[in-house]
């Protein structure tokens, strides 16, 4: 079954002003009166709202309730789509609907009930503090879903990896016209350079050593432009071969402005291996290498900052992201390998590792948006022109124990390590407004062919309701 | 022996609920459906509209053959079950085939009632419950000038509506002492007869047929107090029964309709009614009862197909809430609840004639009982929720009596999230 594009409510954001009940009104009776609109903000007695308005259900009651066939769900768009033209006016549809989703308009004399405005809707488009909010997500997932995965089936990832959805997804949106290098790590450990002489990957992928990948990358790329083919040089490094012992060749490769897209997945330690640190490994945080006892007590470190040092190379583009903001991701993505066609492009994705991390397989995506809710990581892109900019509000973020609480990996940490960690996100998310030009919105012009209606989500708006 | 692992009897809204149901889970299971006309599945509850030139009855259906196509449903529509082994699990069908189930749904639903006039035998008259009805009397109505309508119920009143609009004088003919029985109290009543009688159309309550006999004009039909109408056209709207005569000899449990349990079982095992047909548990009173509408068939049907595919997700059927929606000349009446008062219930009432308004809510104990309103806007849909989960609205009075559409969306939006 396919997903759909949804209007998500967000109460504790509502104000009551009642100006999407007015755009509503103008947009689809063009009438000023709030009661012609085919949604309804309500507020209880203790001043919250609440909204009444059609949920274009999965599985409708409305549509079988209907005996003249004037209701369908259109499966296309997972509108449930009303024709006035069949329409006998009976209101049985009205007995169905437990939300009041499809009400009678006595003015228009008829049911009426909300279309998603055809996808902009006007309600979310009048609410000025972000309560309604168009969530396109799913669309954006059906376009990546038609693609073809150009990894083989049957990966071994542990259950719940992160790494294996990120490198799925981005070969998808990246295409079959690509050349993969995977050094040392969880892409080529779960089977992605193969076994017994078959590749794990639909499109040609080599296993460059840890310290080399950037370099061959970049020489396979410029014998291909030899040729006269355009082909994208795609790296999916883990961050313990980018950071430490690949460093020096990513650097040079990022100096020379090789036309590569450098994609990093930072599960913050060698975890391929048996769970070592990293130099992106947080502070306190437990390893096989950084153990917790009587005289360690995890790692005594801060991580190393590698996306931002990457931003000093000037490189063509620069980016961080995580799988719990996947349009933004996917926004990301496009601009990287936009970006590697004439430069360097480095992504560095955010990537929970449930097996090193000690958390459980189903709760990646979870972890994921916590890192960034409590601002332990830090979504921002970069570009020479435009420079440095947060694509998610740092301020008011979540506690940060309710993101290490679910940890494994900090289970040990004693309160003054917990400051430290505080105070470590506090310099970071201060370096970062440094680097931060105003924050712009992102303008359409800028949106990079293929996918090209998604938006980012940015500033209060982001959250994944 | 042809073979089937669900089959389901009947093609109209319990029947098309339970075969999405079924297919949600079991997209692989063979399935047959038996539908008795020769069209596509068709709802009855449209024919009074097909009947005024509203609806065109080419694009009445509410399946296509694509729909059973990618279903995997075999239609075979124009058949009718005569006789059903249920020990040995063989349905018999009125073409002389034999198709052996699995499972089977009974949902054939119901057909008109004639009442026992004398002489009513000898005149032409019509009914409305199939297409072919609606397209006989809708042929019927140009040439019609002076209507009898006998039965003022859903079916009665549309076409009494359908008839005057046409030009035709129009006489209802009610057993009752009101419009609508079963559907709304007598005020609620009185202010939709009126809204009739204000279109020349002419209500006899408490009025019993006694004799019919053939006349100059048409039809004429002697009452019990001893006068006479006439008119050209006679169509009966006396209610409706469940149709249950193949299971003669089936010992199948059976009342007024097929008796059902919460999962709409029958009596044995492996089968199933739903809909018109079934007699279930009711929301207010021990005794299962017959709820003819459209919502209920809905309930029913999806409640049986999740029991006939092993659905886990599966709720028993909380009984039947009478429901209704009406519109008339214009106006809109709803319907959700009893309207029988409980000892100690608490009534509020607003009724205006010079705006045709009117709202009774009935609450029993602080929950909502029944709720009844004539051109006062409330979402039928959210009150049936209030109802069957009992929601205690003790809290909220005040308010839900003074806005009971704003207090129950509200209500219901805070429940979903």
């Amino acid at each position: 079954m396919p997903a759909y594009n949804t209007i998500v409510f967000h109460a504790d954001r509502c104000d009551g002003c009642g100006k999407c009940m007015l755009a509503c009104a103008q947009a689809k009776s063009a009438s000023d009166s709030p009661q012609r609109a085919r949604l309804e903000v309500l507020a209880d007695d203790a001043g919250r709202f609440e909204l009444a308005m059609c949920r274009q259900c999965a599985d409708p009651e409305c549509v079988p309730s209907c005996p003249a066939a004037a209701l369908a769900k259109n499966a296309a768009t997972g509108v449930i789509e009303w024709d006035h033209g069949k329409c006998i006016d009976c209101l049985l549809c009205t007995v169905g609907c437990s939300y009041a989703g499809i009400a009678l308009d006595e003015a228009a004399g008829h049911v009426v009930k909300c279309d998603q405005c055809g996808g902009d809707p006007a309600c979310v488009r009048a609410c000025k503090p972000g309560a309604l909010e168009y969530l396109t997500m799913a669309r954006i997932y059906e376009e990546v879903g038609s693609l073809e995965d150009l990894f083989v089936q049957g990966l071994a990832g542990c259950q719940g990896c992160n790494t294996e959805l990120v490198m799925r997804h981005t070969l998808r949106r990246v295409g079959p016209d690509t050349v993969v290098a995977a050094p040392p790590g969880c892409v080529p450990g779960m089977g992605a350079v193969g076994y017994n002489g078959l590749t794990g990957t639909k499109v040609p992928v080599f296993h460059p050593l840890l310290t080399n990948t950037a370099p061959m990358l970049a020489g396979l790329k410029r014998f291909y432009k030899r040729k006269g083919r355009q082909v994208t040089a795609l790296a999916l490094a883990g961050d313990g071969g980018a950071a430490d012992v690949g460093f020096q060749s990513l650097s040079g490769a990022a100096e020379r402005g090789e036309e590569i897209l450098f994609l990093v997945i930072d599960n913050e330690g060698y975890m391929n291996t048996g769970m070592q640190r990293s130099s992106c490994t947080p502070y306190g945080a437990w390893t096989s290498t950084t153990p917790v006892g009587r005289e360690s007590h995890g790692k005594s470190q801060d991580a190393k900052n590698l996306p931002l040092i990457m931003v000093e190379h000037r490189c063509a583009y620069v980016a961080t992201a995580s799988t719990a903001f996947m349009a933004d991701f996917y926004l990301k993505l496009d601009r990287a390998l936009q970006a590697s066609k004439t430069g360097f492009a480095y992504l560095h994705v955010y990537s929970p590792c449930t097996t090193g991390w000690r958390f459980p397989s189903k709760k990646n995506i979870e972890v994921a948006r916590k890192a960034v809710e409590s601002n332990f990581v830090l979504l921002w892109e970069y570009t020479p022109t435009a420079g440095l900019r947060l694509t998610r509000s740092v301020d008011d973020p979540a506690p940060l124990s309710e993101y290490l609480e679910v940890l494994g990996k900090y289970r040990h940490l004693t309160p003054e390590q917990v400051a430290h960690l505080q105070r470590h996100i506090a310099e970071n998310v201060a370096t970062i407004k440094r680097h931060a030009v105003a924050e712009a919105p992102v303008s359409p012009a800028s949106t990079p062919p293929g996918i090209s209606s998604v938006r980012a989500l940015q500033g209060p708006a982001a959250s994944q309701a | 022996m042809e073979q089937t692992h669900y089959l389901i009897a009947g093609a109209s809204h319990a029947a098309l609920a339970a075969l999405h149901a079924i297919r949600l889970v079991d997209a692989d299971g063979s399935l047959t459906v038996i539908g008795r006309d020769r069209e596509l599945p068709y709802s009855p509850t449209v024919l009074p509209h097909v009947v005024s030139g509203r609806s065109d009855p080419k694009c009445v259906f509410l399946r296509d053959h694509e729909y059973f196509a990618r279903a995997r449903v075999a239609y075979r529509c124009g058949h009718a079950l005569v006789r059903i082994d249920p020990a040995n699990r063989v349905a018999d069908l009125d073409d002389g085939s034999r198709l052996r189930f699995e499972k089977l749904l009974l949902a054939t639903g119901a057909r008109a009632v004639i009442p026992p006039i004398p002489g009513l035998d000898a005149v032409p008259y019509h009914v409305l419950r199939t297409l072919e009805d609606a397209l006989r009397l809708r042929a019927q109505l140009p040439q019609t000038r002076r209507a009898i309508v006998l039965g003022a119920g859903l079916i009665g009143m549309h076409a009494a509506e359908n008839l005057s609009r046409g030009g035709a004088r129009v006489t209802i003919i009610e057993q009752q002492e009101q419009v609508l029985p079963g559907y709304f109290d007598i005020d609620a009543a009185r202010i939709i007869a009126r809204a009739f009688e204000r279109a020349d159309v002419t209500i006899r309550t408490s009025a019993r047929a006694v004799a019919i006999e053939a006349a100059a004009e048409g039809v004429a039909l002697k009452l019990a107090d001893g006068s006479t109408v006439s008119g050209d056209l006679l169509l009966i709207g006396a209610g409706v029964t469940p149709v249950i005569d193949f299971l003669a000899d089936s010992r199948i449990q059976c009342d007024r309709g097929i008796v059902v349990d919460a999962t709409m079982q029958t009596s044995a095992e492996r089968i199933w009614a739903a809909g018109d047909v079934a007699q279930a548990a009711s929301f207010y009173g021990a005794r299962p009862v017959l709820n003819g509408i459209l919502p209920n068939a809905v309930e029913q049907g999806r409640i049986a197909g999740m029991a006939m595919a092993d659905d886990r997700a599966l709720e028993g059927f909380r009984g039947a809430v009478p429901l209704n929606t009406y519109r008339y000349y214009g106006h809109h009446a709803v319907s959700v609840g009893s309207g029988a008062a409980p000892p100690g219930a608490e009534v509020v009432e607003y009724s205006d004639a010079e705006s045709q308004r009117y709202l009774k809510i009935i609450l029993d104990e602080g929950r909502l009982h029944g709720i009844f309103a004539i051109n006062t806007p409330i979402d039928p849909g959210v009150m049936w929720q209030l109802v069957r989960r009992r929601l205690d609205l003790s809290a909220v009075r005040a308010r839900f009596l003074a806005q009971p559409r704003e207090m129950g969306r509200l209500l219901m939006s805070s429940l979903w999230r």
